[in-house]
């Protein structure tokens, strides 16, 4: 585009920003970024769990710098040292250094998190907005299924699939996302039914708009908000649960280093040995700390009824 | 009478079944002559706003007929009839989309029906309206009542259609604002020799706009009368006369 602005100096990036009327789309999208961003902002919480998440991002990509050990390589001379300059959060049964194994698990556990809800946010919100705008038979055999897949706790549901799909990362994260979908279709839908009926729907019908069009540009966007935030908040569960299998030994295989399976393995020394099974422990309850923060913020930021 | 532009015919609508059945409209019928205002008015659920449901389309389980030209308006309606009858709606705080930007919401029409020029179109459409173009730019919840309302017009106009449905336009709006609106839409109409038909609780509104008038009461149109027979009071219904008294009232205790 031609009309990209002079962002040379900051004040005329900010006074771009803050103009009272955008003269271009881009500067208009920019703008309601822009509030969003400082509505974020001013919520500690929320900021809070933002910094602890990049920090995770940041870790998960350049972890194997900040060590010197391998996560895999076992050192029987070492096993279960305590904290010390060498081992900060010190060795596990098989002289492996656990802040090493910490900084690769972080990598698995994002890694989930994040393919889970790139597969259960898209299905669910697809599913939920067309039945709920459609109605109708459709309607009817969609909420159904979501009733089967909601009669069941999660963790349960994620058990069987695994049982039936076999162990590992990958199938733990199908089994994962299958039982993470019903509740956003059910989320997405009630938005759906709140604005089926709308003058703006009807305006846009009234244009000669199909209803695939209505459905992705009209009904979905403002299903989506609530959709992110439910993701977000979701997402300490999806952690959990995904620690949950690899605690039964039916998610990450070991050695692999996620955090599920290093509490699994760390739980025969809890009395004797703490930090074996606590690190991994505090690891998983400060990720899903940080994402239910963030979630409660981004319910500030992007509920359009607030505005 | 010249032939008309759109004509409805024994339009009967009706909500619900069995016991619970409401009659909402009943045996309407009307005949509207191109570049003429139509006005329907009557008490809130006369059906007033049913009958221009059913003629747009929005709702089309009726019985009886539309005819647009003479001939008999598709159901559902098709894109070709879309471009032809455009509506406005009540309330300009819901008939545009929160989340899209006013470009977007206007952009789309062109889209469905590819026009082509569009960024020319919309600024064209704006400037019609009353507006600076930079309006494009904003989102709803930047704009007033009067300013939504405007681009809803603008929108309905992008498609260049002959015949406009007005649902009680203005009643949203502030009094201040309410003149901006009806004299834009009488400018529009004659400037684009455009057919309307417009539906109001309000006589003054109606009376201000429109050249015949159809009174409404529970799902019938009981008298069909000229802009000056209102004015004159010259009616031969008993409800549209206190209709009128009514109006009359309520204008003294302003």
């Amino acid at each position: 585009m031609t009309d990209t602005p002079v962002t040379s100096s900051r004040t005329s990036l900010r006074a771009w920003l803050e103009a009272p009327a955008a003269s271009t789309p881009r500067q208009a999208r920019a703008q309601a970024a822009w509030r969003g961003w400082k509505r974020l902002l001013a919520n500690r919480a929320a900021l809070a769990g933002l910094i602890v998440l990049i920090l995770l991002v940041v870790i998960a990509a350049i972890g194997p710098l900040l060590t010197p050990y391998s996560p895999m390589s076992q050192d029987l001379s070492v096993r279960l040292q305590p904290p010390s300059m060498l081992h900060p959060l010190g060795t596990d049964d098989l002289g492996r250094d656990i802040m090493t194994r910490i900084l690769y698990g972080a990598r698995i556990t994002l890694m989930m998190a994040l393919l889970v809800a790139l597969i259960a946010g898209p299905i669910g919100l697809i599913m939920g907005a067309t039945a709920g705008y459609l109605g109708g038979w459709f309607d009817i055999v969609a909420m159904r299924l979501v009733d089967i897949f909601l009669s069941f706790p999660s963790l349960i549901l994620a058990l069987a699939f695994v049982a039936a799909l076999g162990p590992g990362i990958e199938n733990a994260v199908i089994a994962i996302a299958l039982s993470a979908w019903p509740p956003i279709a059910r989320l997405a839908r009630a938005e759906a039914l709140t604005v089926r009926k709308s003058d703006y729907i009807a305006a846009s019908r009234l244009q000669g708009a199909s209803s695939t069009r209505l459905i992705l540009r009209h009904v979905m966007p403002i299903c989506l908000p609530s959709v992110v935030i439910r993701i977000t908040l979701n997402m300490a569960g999806i952690i959990l649960t995904a620690a949950g299998l690899g605690f039964l030994g039916l998610g990450a295989q070991p050695p692999s280093p996620e955090w599920g399976a290093m509490l699994a393995s760390g739980r025969q020394f809890m009395l004797t040995n703490w930090w074996l099974a606590a690190t991994p422990g505090a690891a998983i309850m400060l990720v899903s700390l940080a994402f239910n923060l963030l979630g409660d913020g981004l319910r500030d930021v992007l509920d359009p009824r607030d505005e | 009478m010249t032939a008309p532009s759109l004509e409805i015919v024994n339009l009967s609508v009706a909500f619900g079944s069995d016991r619970a059945r409401v009659q909402a409209v009943d045996n309407a019928g009307f005949r509207v002559a191109p570049g003429e205002s139509f006005g329907i008015i009557g008490e809130s659920g006369s059906g007033k706003s049913t009958i221009l449901r059913a003629i747009s389309g929005l709702n089309d389980e009726y019985d009886g007929s539309v005819l647009i030209d003479g001939r008999a308006a598709p159901r559902p309606r098709n894109k070709a009839f879309f471009k032809n009858v455009q509506m406005v709606f009540q309330d300009p705080y819901s008939s545009l989309h929160p989340r899209r930007m006013i470009r977007a919401t206007l952009m789309e029409p062109l889209e469905i029906h590819r026009f082509d020029r569009r960024d020319e179109r919309i600024a064209q459409a704006l400037s019609d309206v009353g507006l600076a173009p930079e309006f494009a730019y904003r989102y709803p919840h930047q704009l007033s009542g009067g300013q939504r309302q405007r681009v809803a017009v603008a929108r309905a106009l992008l498609l260049e259609p002959r015949i406009m449905l007005l649902d009680e336009p203005t009643s949203a709006l502030d009094v201040s604002v309410q003149a901006g609106v009806l004299n834009l839409l009488n400018t529009l109409r004659l400037s684009r020799g455009l057919t309307y038909v417009m539906v109001s609780h309000d006589l003054r509104v109606i009376a201000h706009m429109c050249s015949r008038i159809a009174v409404m009461t529970q799902g019938r149109i009981v008298e069909e009368l000229s802009a000056d027979d209102l004015r004159s009071q010259n009616a031969e219904q008993d409800y549209t006369r206190e209709l009128i008294t009514a109006s009359r009232v309520a204008l003294a205790a302003e």
